[in-house]
């Protein structure tokens, strides 16, 4: 199997839908002739052409509703937000029309659409572009949140939101574009909302997704050398948010750390506690511990940024805490 | 709204406790964590932190009094509340007694720390705060309860004394504490400790009262004699590379962690048990149970009996380290100060009494051990070396063993693999 990067990945996902359903097109800023901010759609605009391949006005709010038209009328948008801390600007687009419309108007139209964003700290982008909002948009219902840690799930994913009725946020964190892994050739689609167990283990149960998912697996690995088998469950959809498998593993392990790069209050760790306690009470041998981002402003300043993130050390920490 | 200050859980095999006397007199002002009693249990003296906070409206127990766990001394509330209800329908014996109280703090105190905290004292509390009066995880309250153990009877060692799962299978798999307590499923059937004697008292004799340590302490050495099968294996340590080895590392230490022979006794008994994780074991009837930690005790000698001040994985743990704790914890221990968690959870014991001239002796395993290993006093002897009579320093050690855990063959190899650290004892330090 190749190893490429999620980069790739989501390169390769895209190409192939545009390639099997010509309603599939592509919008942004800078994604056509410069090939994407990330590179991501680089040769599109050459081999799909201007009209699948549409650079729009530095306008999120153009981007969003325009997506949230075409989807309406019967094409299948893929709109990309240069980073999640723009789709700020587009919130009404998408969480009053791309995420309402179905049901509000009695399932008269659909909203076929996903928005495409790059999210995430630990780049030095200061604190307005650096968020992790992920729960914001996984707040309200008609909205699936998607985000992928690894290039596998992003490919998967990917090809399954551009075919999903329903819009779909699709966040990728940026830090992760260059992380490689295996990614088998020909398609295949994974279902939007199901988590996964990404490392078995007896001791603890760690839930993450995106760059939480891979921060609590260098944890696990290090916890391993001490002798802590740590479980790690990838949730990759923040809505639908699958809890099955970490209610399981939680059943198993009696104790869980929930690890998430957003900040910690009203995040998807509170969610998770939540539901950890309402569906598996009787199980719980140990406060349930959230390792997120330090309620600050992310700083600009390279040391304290990384000091206001997550890391792997926390991860260990906040397990030896309740082990 | 009136609260008890109620007799805390000191320990697992805890069942009641003695009021030695209250620090504080009716109509004293109560805050959280303050200390308002004096405790004694059967291995220490500790003090009696309150839970609750308020004005101190009445005492329920007398200074002297044996109390079980959990039983009410002292109700708290605001200043004038009725609590006539609360002590037994207004009952004079059981209202607000301050003349024996006065009377008890005029008398000379034992020189326990008042001051000092002990904040294992207050955490093992059981309170109205919890249900059941003991402070638990979900999980564990559901296993308790599926097994029908009382969480009361389980030493929680998670934060503030909170019982978890390992604690409620850890006491499901160990013998009962004390033999008064029916026997727990796992374990074999005890026969009944014998009673003692009754003696007359005459003008030849005198009467000496038992400290609940000595209590404790003929407790657990029947119960061990009675139902631990004991064989005993002895081995003799040449101790010269040991011995130049504690030199040299004790010119590099300051005086708090200087290195006793004891303390690579302990390391080396600590390393063996890594070898032999059977010995470091207890017998639970269906199953043998193998600890996946060592902590190695070591037996002190205290006022009125002895306590095993126990080094928590003891294998990984450095010589300094095993030193610098040993001496706190002995020194605690000596002076009434031990802390419950200096004296809970040893795997494997170590008793040694090279410090009075012994040859060689046998111990009595301290339950749940399986083992537990006799140290007689380091000795210079004459020795045969390549058929040349030589001055040789030895030590003896004899372990005790559970025969049904372990066999003789295992022991001996134990006693080998113990031997060895010791004569080669750079091993010791890597």
């Amino acid at each position: 199997m190749a190893r490429i990067t999620m980069r790739q990945a989501i390169t390769d996902a895209l190409r192939e839908e545009m390639l099997r359903d010509e309603n599939v097109f592509i919008m942004g800023q800078e994604v056509g002739v410069w090939g994407g901010t990330y590179a991501v759609t680089r040769g599109f605009y050459d081999e799909f052409g201007p009209r699948r391949v549409r650079d729009t006005p530095i306008s999120e709010m153009v981007i969003g509703g325009a997506a949230v038209g075409a989807a309406m009328n019967g094409l299948r948008p893929v709109a990309e937000f240069m980073t999640i801390n723009f789709a700020f600007v587009a919130f009404d687009a998408i969480v009053n029309h791309a995420a309402k419309l179905r049901s509000m108007f009695g399932g008269q139209m659909k909203v076929p659409l996903v928005f495409r964003a790059p999210g995430g700290g630990g780049r030095q982008l200061g604190a307005t572009h650096s968020h992790t909002p992920d729960v914001i948009f996984a707040h309200f219902p008609g909205l699936k949140v998607v985000s992928p840690a690894t290039p596998y799930d992003a490919k998967g994913l990917l090809k399954a939101a551009i075919r999903s009725d329903d819009p779909v946020l699709f966040i990728e964190h940026a830090t992760l574009y260059q992380l490689r892994g295996e990614v088998p050739e020909g398609e295949y689609l994974l279902p939007i909302g199901k988590a996964d167990v990404k490392r078995e283990g007896s001791d603890v149960t760690l839930i993450g997704y995106a760059q939480g998912l891979q921060v609590a697996m260098e944890a696990a690995t290090d916890l391993a050398k001490e002798g802590i088998e740590a479980e790690v469950v990838d949730l990759r959809a923040l809505r639908p948010l699958d809890m099955g498998p970490a209610v399981a593993s939680f059943q198993k392990t009696f104790k869980a750390v929930v690890v998430e790069e957003g900040h910690r209050s009203y995040g998807i760790g509170a969610e998770v506690v939540a539901r950890l306690q309402e569906e598996a009470f009787d199980y719980m041998d140990a406060p349930i511990k959230r390792v997120a981002q330090h309620e600050v402003p992310l700083p600009y300043s390279r040391e304290l940024e990384q000091a206001a993130l997550i890391n792997k050390q926390r991860v260990i920490d906040a397990v030896k805490e309740i082990l | 709204m009136a609260e008890y200050i109620v007799m805390p859980k000191l320990g697992f095999d805890m069942r009641e406790g003695v009021l030695n006397r209250w620090l504080k007199e009716v109509g004293d002002a109560v805050h959280k964590g303050e200390v308002v009693a004096e405790i004694e249990s059967d291995k220490a003296t500790l003090e009696l932190e309150a839970q609750v906070e308020g004005t101190l409206l009445a005492f329920l127990e007398e200074p002297g009094s044996v109390v079980p766990i959990g039983a009410n001394l002292a109700i708290v509330g605001q200043p004038g509340e009725d609590v006539s209800a609360l002590t037994g329908g207004g009952d004079a014996a059981k209202a607000p007694a301050p003349t024996p109280v006065a009377a008890t703090a005029a008398a000379p105190a034992p020189p326990t720390a008042v001051a000092e905290p002990a904040p294992a004292a207050a955490t093992e509390t059981l309170s109205a705060e919890f249900p059941g009066g003991v402070k638990a995880t979900p999980v564990a309250r559901r296993l308790a309860a599926e097994k029908g153990l009382s969480l009361a009877q389980v030493r929680g060692s998670g934060p503030g004394g909170r019982v978890r799962r390992a604690d409620v299978e850890a006491a499901l798999v160990q013998p009962p504490a004390a033999p008064a307590m029916p026997a727990a499923p796992a374990t074999p059937v005890m026969p009944a400790a014998p009673t003692p004697t009754a003696v007359a008292i005459g003008p030849d004799s005198e009467a000496v009262s038992t400290t609940r340590l000595r209590q404790a302490i003929a407790r657990r050495m029947v119960e061990s004699k009675v139902s631990v099968p004991h064989f005993y294996v002895t081995t003799e340590v040449d101790m010269e590379a040991a011995l130049a080895l504690r030199q040299q590392i004790n010119a590099l230490l300051p005086d708090e962690s200087k290195v006793t022979i004891n303390d690579l006794i302990v390391k080396a008994a600590a390393l063996a048990l890594r070898d032999f994780p059977n010995i470091n074991a207890t017998f639970a009837g269906e199953q043998i149970v193998r600890h996946k930690r060592i902590h190695v005790g070591t037996a002190v000698a205290v006022e009125g009996g002895l306590l095993t001040v126990v080094q928590k994985d003891t294998d990984t743990a450095t010589l300094s380290k095993i030193a610098t704790d040993n001496k706190a914890m002995i020194a605690r221990a000596r002076a009434g100060k031990v802390k419950p968690e200096d004296v809970e959870g040893s795997t494997f014991s170590v008793s040694n009494l090279g410090a009075f001239d012994v040859d060689s002796f046998i111990a009595i395993i301290n339950p749940p051990e399986a083992a537990i290993l006799a140290v007689g006093s380091v000795k210079q002897v004459p020795v045969v070396v390549n058929g040349q009579l030589a001055i040789g320093t030895r030590m003896k050690a004899t372990i005790s063993a559970d025969h049904r855990v372990t066999d003789g063959a295992e022991a001996a190899q134990f006693m080998q693999a113990f031997k060895k650290y010791l004569e080669t004892p750079l091993r010791l330090l890597v």
